[in-house]
Parts: C-alpha cells; sequence; structure tokens
C-alpha cells in the first residue's frame, strides 16, 4: 500500500512528525516499510514566463526563448519541444540542477547560442509516462496563467508529496484504506483522526422508481445501491489526480477516479455502472457452470458456480468484486450512475479472482471489509460526485442487509499481558494504548473489557489484544530469558541418527554430498530402474522439468555429474541421502536411498604418475567398507542381474542383497548414456533401517600366530569368486579366519575360457600355534572340494 | 728382546696401512692379512714354540695385547666406514620436500547440512529433539489445523504444490508441530526442532522451489515471549557471533498470535548500516510467535494451562548469510568447485562457542 503523506495529513495532523521518525516507528508497529519515495524529485525548480520566442538560427526543431524567472533579467533558453510558445508559464531547470537519471543542467552553447537552462516536460521530472496526458507525453508542460513567476512549480503542481510504500501483513486489511492508516499513525503519534466529508444532499426523486435490487445468494450479506444523475464526465482535478499517482492508479476521468480514490479512502471498493445501459433491475446471485462474460477488459471470462456475479434483465454486467463487465462500462457518454457498495464472502472473491483477475478491488474484498463503512464510502463518492462532476443524487438506497452487528468485546486482565509477554507495563501504559488505537473499553481495576472497532477484522481474541498491548509498547522492552522447565536429555530418532552416521562415514569416503531436488520430469522418472509403480505427480507444476515426485535420485545425481564435467572437473564422487517417492495402495510413500556416483581418479598423484582410477571395485569398497561399518557384512550379497534396467552397463552392474532381499543397485553407466566409466549405486537406507544394529563388541586380540597359505585354481571363466570364496570358507572352518583374493589371470596359456585366481588363506587357533602338519588335511579338503564342484584344476599350492 | 720388538715394527706397518685404508674392501684384505688364519698374527705365534718358557709368556702377553689393539683398531675403521657407507646411501636417498603431496582428499557436508547441524546440536544441547515428518502431506495439517482454513487469503503466502484437493508438498515444517502435538497422547510438555525440505512454486535469486526449513516448538506451562526472545537471541548468537543482538518486529503468521518477524544486528557492520542490511543495521532471519490457541486447541492442548512458543527460519537464507552467497540457485547446482568452498571448519563456529 503507497501511502501519500500529503493525503494521509487530511485524516491526522502530520506536522513536527519526521518521516525517518514515522516509518522507523511503523516498523517496529509491523507495518513494513518497501521504500519512501518523492512523488517528483527534483528542486531547484522555478516557474518561468516565456516572454519571447525565436526560431533558432541554427536548428529549425528549436526554439530559442527569453524567460522571466523572478530574477533582474531574463534568461535565455534553448527548448526543443514542439509546444514551446510565447506567453507560457513553464517549468524551469535552472542551472545545476539535477533530473532524474542524473542529467545535470549546465549553461551550454546549443549550436552557437547561449542557453541558462531547461524547459522541461513532465517526463523529464521523472513522472511515469502512465500518468501524463497526452499533451504532455510529447511536450513541456505549461502551467496555467495564474501561477506566479519565481515560485516552486513542484509545490504549485502537488508534486512536493513524500510516498511511504508499505509491505502489510495480509490479516491487516484495515490498512489498506487511508482512513484506516491514520488510526495506524495515530497510535503512534498520539493525535486524533479527522473523517472526511460524506454528507449527501439528495435530490427529491427517489432510486426506488427507478431501479429494483435482488439479492439471491448468502454470499453477499450486503448490497447497496444508489443513483447518481447529471453526471459531467470530465477530467479529474489535480489533486485526485496525483493522489491516484502516489498510489500507483492511473487518472481516467472525474468519475472513474472518483471510484477509485473512495476505494483507497475508505478501503471499500465501488463500482459505477452505466444507468442506461443497465435498466431497471440489478441482482446478485451465483454464477451458473461455463457462464460467460466479457469484462472491461475486453476479455471472456467462463465462470463457474463459486463466482458471484450482478445481473440486470439481460445477464451478467460484473463479477462481484473483482471486475465489471463491459456492457454496462462507464464511458463519455454516461450521464447516469448506479454505485455499488457492497460485502462479498471474501473466500468466494478469493477464488474468482485467482482465476480471473487480481484487481486492486478483490484485494480488498478478500480481506475482509468493514460493514460500517458501506454506507459511509457510497456516501462519500456521491459528495465527491456533486462536487467534482456536477452529480446529483437520487433520494435514498437500494439496500440488501443481512449483517448481524456483532459487537466484539473482549476481556483482558494486565496479569495475563504481564505474563503471557513477561514484560512490565503498569495497567496506566495499558489504558494509553487502547486510548490511542481509540478501543473503546471499560476498566475495572486491572481488567479491562475493551470493544474492538469493526474495522479492525483481525482481532478477536485476547491473545490479539496482548499483540495491540506489545507492539504498541514496543517489544524492546521484553529482556530474553530461557525457559526454566524441567533438564531433559535431547535426542535424534533412530532414523536420523543412522543417516547422520552414515553421511559422514561416505564423507570420511572421499564423497562429497550434494542435495537435489525432488521434483523432477516425467522423462526421468523411469529410469534406473525396472519397478512397475505408480508415481506421484503435481497438478500445478510450475515447469514440466519439476512435475512427478522422483522414484531414484540416480537421474538427479548425472546431471549434476555431467554439469561438472561439462565445467572441466574430472574427478567427481558425490553422494545424495533422500527420498523417494510413490504411491502404494492408496499410502504415499517416502523412502529413503543412499545414492552415489563416481568418475575419475579416486586417489592422484600426477608427477608421480599414482593414481587409482574409480572402478566398479573402488564403489564397491567404499560400499562395502560402509555396510561393515553398520554391521551387516554378513548379510550382505552383489549378485550378477541377468537384466538390468537399461541406464546400466549389462556387464558391469550387480544387485545388492540384504538378507536375500533387494536393496539397489550398484554398476556402470551404460557406454550409449556416457561413454565414461561414471559408476554409482543406490541402496535403500528404509530397507537397512529395518536392520537393528549390534552393540559394540570388543573382540580379543589374538595370542597366537597364524598360518598363511596360497592356493590359485584354473576356472571357467563363468564361475564367480564369490562362490569359490563360500566355499572354501566352509570348507576351512573353524580354524580358516580369512580368505583373500590376490591375483587374478586370463591368458590362453590356461586355457581359452579360462581364468586363474589366487587365494590366500589365514588360518589360526585360540588356543595353541598351528603347526603345517595339522592344516594340511583341511588345505587338501578345500582343494578336493573346489576341484570336484568347480571343475577347478589346483594350479599352485 | 728382536720379537718383541718385531711385534713393535708390525704394529707402526698396521697404523700406516691403516691410514690408508677408505674402504670396507681394503679394510678386509687388512683383516685377513694381520688376523687371518695365516696371517701375521698366527704366524708370529707360530713361532712361539722356539721360546723359553719365560719368554714364551712375555711374547704371548705382548702377542695377545697387539691381537686385541688390532682387532679393536680395525673394527673402529669399520664403525667409521660402515656410517659413510651408511650416509653415502641415505644421501643418495634424498627427496625434494617441496614436490606436492598424493591428493588424497575427504568428503564434506553441504553447506546446508552444515547449518542444520550447528542449529540441531545447540537445541540438543538444551533438551530439543530432533523430529521430522513426512514431505507429502494432507492440506489438514499443512493449514487446517495451523488455523489457515480453505480460501484463508495468508495461504497465499505459501503458494503450494498440490497433489489433489487434500494431498500436497508440504510448504513449511509446521505440520510436524501438529504431528508432534497430536502424537502425544499424554499432553506432556513438547521441545523440539523439526529440520527439513518444503516446497513453495517461488523461483527467484532468493527463491527456490524447493528449500529447507528449521521449525522450533515448546509447549509448556507459563511460557512467554521472554523464553522465545532469549531463546532466539541463544540461536543468533550462535550463527551469526556472540556480540549480536536480535529484535521482534510484529507481524502475522495465522498460527502464532502474538507473531514475530526476528531481525539480527547486521553481523558485517555491527548495526551501523551496509548493503548486506540495505542500511537498516538489521537482518531478517526468521518468524516466530506464541503458538495461537486455536492449534493448541485442534491438537488437544488445553490454551488455559498451556502456552508455547514456535519459530521457523530458512535454512538456505541463513547459509547465504553466513557464508555470504548471493544466489540461492547455486546451492541447488551442486557445482563442486561451489561445494569445495565447505571442506573446512568454521572459525566463526570455534572462536565464538
Amino acid at each position: 500500500m503507497k501511502v501519500s503523506m500529503n493525503w494521509l495529513n487530511d485524516y491526522i495532523d502530520l506536522k513536527g512528525v519526521k518521516i525517518d521518525d514515522l516509518t522507523n516507528k511503523m516498523i517496529l508497529i509491523g507495518n513494513e516499510v518497501d521504500s519512501v519515495t518523492r512523488l517528483c524529485d527534483v528542486s531547484n525548480l522555478v516557474i518561468g514566463h516565456i516572454k519571447a520566442k525565436e526560431k533558432h538560427p541554427q536548428a529549425d526543431r528549436l526554439s530559442v526563448c527569453m524567460v522571466d524567472i523572478g530574477e533582474k533579467e531574463l534568461k535565455q533558453i534553448v527548448c526543443g519541444a514542439p509546444n514551446v510558445a510565447k506567453g507560457q508559464k513553464v517549468i524551469i531547470a535552472k542551472p545545476c540542477t539535477i533530473l532524474p537519471g542524473n542529467v545535470v543542467i549546465n549553461k551550454v552553447t546549443i549550436r552557437g547560442v547561449d542557453s541558462e537552462g531547461m524547459i522541461c516536460s513532465l517526463a523529464e521530472l521523472g513522472i511515469d509516462s502512465k500518468y501524463l496526458s497526452e499533451e504532455d507525453k510529447h511536450g513541456i508542460h505549461v502551467l496555467p496563467k495564474e501561477v506566479k513567476v519565481g515560485e516552486d512549480p513542484i509545490k504549485y503542481l502537488g508534486l512536493d508529496d513524500l510516498v511511504i510504500d508499505f509491505d502489510l501483513t495480509p490479516n491487516r486489511g484495515d490498512l489498506l484504506s487511508m482512513i484506516g492508516m491514520a488510526y495506524e499513525v495515530g497510535a503512534i503519534i498520539d493525535k486524533p483522526i479527522k473523517l472526511p466529508n460524506n454528507k449527501v444532499k439528495e435530490i427529491s426523486n427517489s432510486i426506488k422508481k427507478y431501479l429494483t435490487l435482488e439479492v439471491d445468494t448468502d454470499n453477499c450479506p450486503l448490497y447497496i445501491a444508489r443513483m447518481v444523475k447529471n453526471i459531467e464526465i470530465k477530467e479529474s482535478p489535480a489533486f485526485i489526480k496525483n493522489r491516484l499517482m502516489a498510489a500507483g492508479i492511473r487518472s481516467i476521468n472525474n468519475v472513474v477516479d472518483i471510484s477509485n480514490y473512495v476505494m483507497l479512502e475508505y478501503g471499500q471498493p465501488l463500482h459505477f455502472f452505466d444507468y442506461d445501459k443497465l435498466g431497471n433491475k440489478i441482482g446478485v446471485r451465483m454464477a451458473q457452470d461455463n457462464e460467460v462474460v466479457t469484462t472491461l477488459d475486453n476479455e471472456k471470462r467462463i465462470l463457474d458456480h463459486n463466482d458471484i456475479v450482478i445481473t440486470n434483465n439481460d445477464g451478467i454486467i460484473a463479477i462481484a468484486g473483482v471486475m465489471g463487465a463491459l456492457n454496462t462500462e462507464v464511458d463519455h457518454n454516461t450521464k447516469t450512475l448506479v454505485i455499488e457498495s457492497a460485502i462479498f464472502n471474501p473466500v468466494n472473491v478469493r477464488q474468482t479472482s485467482k482465476k480471473v483477475f487480481r484487481s486492486e478491488a478483490s484485494i480488498r474484498f478478500e480481506k475482509g471489509l468493514d460493514y460500517n463503512r458501506t454506507m459511509e464510502a457510497i456516501n462519500r463518492a456521491c459528495y465527491l460526485l456533486a462536487k467534482y462532476a456536477n452529480g446529483k443524487t437520487l433520494k435514498g438506497t437500494l439496500c440488501h442487509n443481512n449483517i448481524k452487528p456483532v459487537t466484539k468485546k473482549i476481556v483482558i486482565d494486565q496479569e495475563r499481558i504481564k505474563r503471557v509477554l513477561e514484560m512490565e507495563i503498569s495497567v496506566k501504559d495499558i489504558a494509553d494504548i487502547f486510548r490511542r488505537l481509540e478501543f473503546d473499553y471499560l476498566q475495572h481495576d486491572t481488567k479491562f473489557t475493551v470493544t474492538v472497532p469493526s474495522r479492525r477484522l483481525d482481532i478477536n481474541i485476547a491473545e490479539d489484544l496482548i499483540e495491540e498491548v506489545g507492539r504498541i509498547h514496543g517489544y524492546d522492552h521484553i529482556k530474553g530469558i530461557l525457559p526454566t522447565t524441567s533438564i531433559k536429555v535431547g535426542t535424534y530418532s533412530n532414523q536420523y541418527l543412522k543417516r547422520k552416521k552414515i553421511r559422514q562415514k561416505l564423507e570420511a569416503l572421499n564423497l562429497k554430498q550434494v542435495i537435489t531436488y525432488s521434483l523432477v520430469s516425467k522423462d526421468m522418472i523411469n529410469m534406473f530402474t525396472k519397478d512397475k509403480f505408480e508415481y506421484i505427480e503435481i497438478k500445478n507444476p510450475m515447469s514440466e522439468d519439476k512435475k512427478i515426485l522422483r522414484y531414484s535420485l540416480l537421474p538427479s545425481l548425472l546431471k549434476v555429474v555431467e554439469y561438472n564435467l561439462a565445467r572441466q572437473l574430472k574427478d567427481i564422487y558425490i553422494f545424495e541421502i533422500g527420498a523417494i517417492y510413490y504411491k502404494d495402495n492408496d499410502q504415499y510413500i517416502e523412502e529413503e536411498k543412499i545414492t552415489g556416483m563416481m568418475v575419475g581418479n579416486y586417489l592422484t598423484n600426477l608427477w608421480q604418475n599414482k593414481k587409482i582410477e574409480v572402478d566398479f571395485y573402488v564403489v564397491k569398497g567404499i560400499l562395502e567398507t560402509l555396510f561393515n561399518y553398520l554391521g551387516l557384512t554378513k548379510y550382505i550379497k552383489f549378485n550378477k542381474v541377468i537384466n538390468p534396467p537399461r541406464e546400466f552397463h549389462p556387464g558391469q552392474v550387480a544387485e545388492i542383497l540384504l538378507d536375500d532381499e533387494f536393496i539397489g543397485y550398484i554398476g556402470r553407466i551404460h557406454t550409449s548414456i556416457n561413454k565414461l566409466p561414471i559408476y554409482m549405486f543406490e541402496i535403500s537406507l528404509a530397507k537397512i533401517n529395518q536392520y537393528k544394529i549390534d552393540a559394540l563388541e570388543y573382540q580379543e586380540v589374538p595370542k597366537y600366530p597364524s598360518i598363511t597359505k596360497d592356493l590359485a585354481f584354473i576356472l571357467d571363466k563363468e564361475i564367480s569368486a564369490i562362490d569359490i570364496i563360500n566355499t572354501i570358507r566352509e570348507t576351512g572352518q573353524p580354524l580358516l579366519t580369512n580368505v583373500d583374493i590376490f591375483d587374478l589371470y586370463i591368458g590362453d596359456n590356461i586355457g581359452k575360457n579360462k581364468k586363474s585366481i589366487a587365494f590366500t588363506l589365514e588360518f589360526r587357533a585360540l588356543t595353541k600355534t598351528l603347526t603345517e602338519a595339522e592344516i594340511k588335511p583341511i588345505i587338501d579338503n578345500i582343494v578336493n572340494n573346489v576341484e570336484q564342484q568347480y571343475n577347478a584344476k589346483l594350479r599352485d599350492r | 728382546m728382536d720379537i718383541i720388538k718385531q711385534i713393535e715394527n708390525i704394529k707402526q706397518d698396521l697404523d700406516v696401512q691403516l691410514s690408508k685404508v677408505d674402504n670396507l674392501k681394503a679394510l678386509n684384505d687388512l683383516r685377513t692379512k694381520y688376523l687371518g688364519r695365516k696371517g701375521i698374527i698366527q704366524q708370529l705365534s707360530e713361532g712361539i714354540s722356539e721360546l723359553s718358557i719365560k719368554e714364551k709368556k712375555e711374547f704371548g702377553r705382548h702377542l695377545n695385547q697387539f691381537k686385541e689393539l688390532a682387532i679393536a683398531k680395525i673394527n673402529k675403521i669399520q664403525d667409521k666406514l660402515n656410517e659413510e657407507e651408511l650416509n653415502k646411501k641415505l644421501s643418495s636417498e634424498a627427496i625434494d620436500v617441496t614436490l606436492p603431496g598424493t591428493k588424497v582428499d575427504t568428503g564434506h557436508s553441504h553447506p546446508i547440512t552444515k547449518v542444520i547441524e550447528e542449529i540441531e546440536l545447540l537445541f540438543i544441547s538444551m533438551g530439543y529433539d530432533v523430529v521430522e515428518g513426512p514431505e507429502v502431506e494432507t492440506d489438514l495439517y499443512n493449514f487446517e489445523l495451523l488455523n489457515l482454513p480453505k480460501g484463508h487469503p495468508a495461504r497465499d503466502a505459501q503458494d503450494s504444490f498440490y497433489i489433489n484437493d487434500e494431498m500436497l508438498l508440504r510448504t513449511q515444517t509446521s505440520p510436524v508441530q501438529i504431528r508432534t502435538m497430536l502424537a502425544n497422547k499424554d499432553k506432556t510438555p513438547i521441545r523440539i526442532i523439526c529440520p527439513g525440505k518444503v516446497y513453495r512454486r517461488d523461483e527467484d535469486a532468493t527463491h527456490t522451489h524447493q528449500f529447507t526449513q528449521i521449525e522450533g516448538l515448546v509447549v509448556d506451562k507459563n511460557i512467554s515471549v521472554a523464553h522465545l526472545k532469549g531463546t532466539l537471541e541463544l540461536l543468533a548468537r550462535k550463527l551469526f557471533g556472540k556480540d549480536r543482538t536480535i529484535r521482534f518486529r510484529p507481524s502475522y503468521f495465522p498460527f502464532t498470535e502474538p507473531s514475530f518477524e526476528v531481525d539480527v544486528s547486521c553481523f558485517k557492520c555491527s548495526g551501523e548500516g551496509c548493503s548486506l542490511c540495505k542500511h537498516t543495521g538489521w537482518l531478517e532471519i526468521l518468524g516466530s510467535g506464541m503458538v495461537h490457541p486455536n492449534v493448541l486447541r485442534a491438537c488437544g492442548y488445553d490454551p488455559e494451562v498451556y502456552t508455547g512458543f514456535a519459530f521457523g527460519m530458512g535454512v538456505e537464507r541463513t547459509a547465504m548469510l553466513k557464508y555470504g552467497i548471493t544466489d540461492i540457485r547455486d546451492i541447488y547446482i551442486n557445482d563442486l568447485r561451489f561445494l569445495d568452498n565447505f571442506n573446512y571448519i568454521d572459525g566463526g563456529d570455534i572462536n565464538e562457542s
């Protein structure tokens, strides 16, 4: 809400009020200030009188003027405006004046002719062209003859105004009016409010002879209509134009301007119909579905049964609270007005305006209106129409009134205020605050019974009054303390803590945490999975690329990797822990995933030519470390996948099983998506969370030395290493304590489609030092079993 | 005695020869020459049989003395040569210590996580529980029970992503308050903070459609605005330095009454006014207020007995202020050059606590 200080001064005496003090105090009582501007921010201007005008000797389009600016000598000024003429009173910028856009006016010579200043247009003074008349758009501004030479033209034009732009909270609809603002400022500067004149002189002719009203819906509790005839449409007086300009509204003509002016004054939107187009009946009802109307902006609007409409005998003449229809628009020929001042259901107006158009009127209807101002505002409009448009108001009103006036009385005790705010405040101070706010109250010792004025729709309960007292008294009086409650240990949930630990482990393993968006595009939703699932789609997305809740984090991480690769980064290892979303039998499921993606060198020293490239086994190693940390190693399996999702390299992908349940994939990206060896994993944290983590238990350090034996087997290429390891483990129980692979060889000299794997086996007893003789039969068994079960051949032992 | 003299001469020879030795091989040759099985000393001792007993004794004593001396002298030279050899080897193994080390990196948290953890630790230490809730939320929990019925104009401030008429992506972490209060069947006091992702239809240099909030809620008997202020003072000082002050500006949130926007004194200019605080001396950091009686009532707490405060802050905005990030969208691009800024210990965190 943009508030003109000149205008506000009509309702409350602002003499002696410093603008900085005022804005600062308004901020501290809850009204944010976006900006303070001058309507016209130029000084050093004077009114000049053009005594003579001649054509510039060197330039056809320029004139050389001799101007009286109230000094001893006439000033010679070169002017390029087409409309400049001898005898005009004009606005002169003297040398050293700074115009908007940092244009400095100097004494200059223009094509050989000296010029001591500039004759100004309003545009040059920084007035936005949308507020200018056609003449003012194309030339200098010509002042009336009667103005005095040498005086300040800005003051004369009423442009010497300060405008404060307030960013108001949505509950304070009352502040969307100059009168409401006056009450708020009054509470700060403690001065009384002067309400505007709205005395209506009615003529004897009654409205009832010309018009009937029929309200056919509960969504219009109050509707008042008046008629004004003999209207003369013309330009508005300067003060109305300036004040509307300060509020950001363009002047149209005196009649339209008055409807806007009254809305800004009272916060009550009005609508003016042309009576001659309207006919003799006005109605209010709900629209039918798919009913069509052409609004003032010449747009076809399709309505539904939630929209309130105003009608005449032929159909819709306005969408209530939002916009009028073209068919009853006030124009140059309008002679008789029907004025509407009404209250509509805010919820309906809000729905309609969201769909149709957000107007200054609808914004006010949506927040709710003061029913005591509905009549006042319509009368004020009649008063102004009489004064500035020669309008004659017909006797009486048409009125539909279903409002049940309730007087809101709230009882509040000083003790309660002090307890909630924990602030020292005297009964006298509280009483003073209610008085400044112009709230009626009765006081009994420390108890106040406050009658809330009808303009304050935001005040309904005792807490609201506590807020009023607090904000006017000033929250800086409150000294912060900590609550004195019982001592208690703060906790994380198990899930939260586990996620945190996993995150820290992955960070220790050199992965960097990223956070990506949950909303993805439709083409990303089926990537990296073969699941059949019901995805969750947004009904009103902002864009196609943020339309569906993701089912995997991998597409998003792939985008991050590609983004970084495109910026010459080569070594990328990232992870994210976040939810995926889907629907399962009407249940909305959020399942947490741990997802990582890696490419480049995991460890590098360039000058030593030393590096560990990220490959399947680096990523697998990272996961193994993580599973080991979580105590899950014994439940985890990495299995070959026959038919992986098509985004994976079919030869380099495994499914990860936890206790034989699928929890995710690890693998390389398919080379058709990216040729680089990008590896990734995605595992379900939700499934890991189903496992209770064992308490940490110390394992005694072995007392006796171990014996190590190496065995190498030649096997068929397809046989998985893990199967051999499992066989070795089983056979070697209980003395075999560890099996590792230390060599893998593939070459023709050991046969086509064969491979050689070398294992190192560690044996240890807890109670003694083992001898070679003791383990020999175990090793023989192992060799036998492996050879028989896998058609293997011992190569080395 | 001749032989004794002979030993003296041999001793002198040895000294001369030892002084010329400069490598272990020559020394070993000398050792063999004097101490070997066919060496000089052995040869001398073979001549002993021709002597009288007295002479034998005398000669034997001299010879033994000489032998021990020769061993000692040779060993001494050997030690010296060994050391020289070792030094030579070690110095040949010298490296350029100024060459760069192997890049042994660690990963690190996203800046959003860093800020959440900082806040979370403060509140955990004051006995708050960290609680989470779903991101796909009902209109009931996200709005209605928070005193925002359908059609309420304040819903405009939180333009929502709807899935259908009843389900939406939560626009705030406040529904976790509701869930926590409703789930607490015994209606005992509550102290929680709730970090999490939230979603609004908004996108520019200071808004992303997805962002992170931390919500705080305390419900107990006799909770006052002063308690809220004291708690938030601690928070502001933890995040922005121990000299910070805060101010409460009255505001409006449907679920709190009274409501406050909270500003912290600008940490860059200490309130003098600078470009960061747009010359106001204050930075807006969060919204807060006393839990609205309607909200308490809807969650089964009697507002005549219980009061509470709640606050909610945007983690991105806090991170932007704290670390000087100018465009919120950078936070979600995940450019590693941006993220690597956060692989450092935060001096502000260590020095101010």
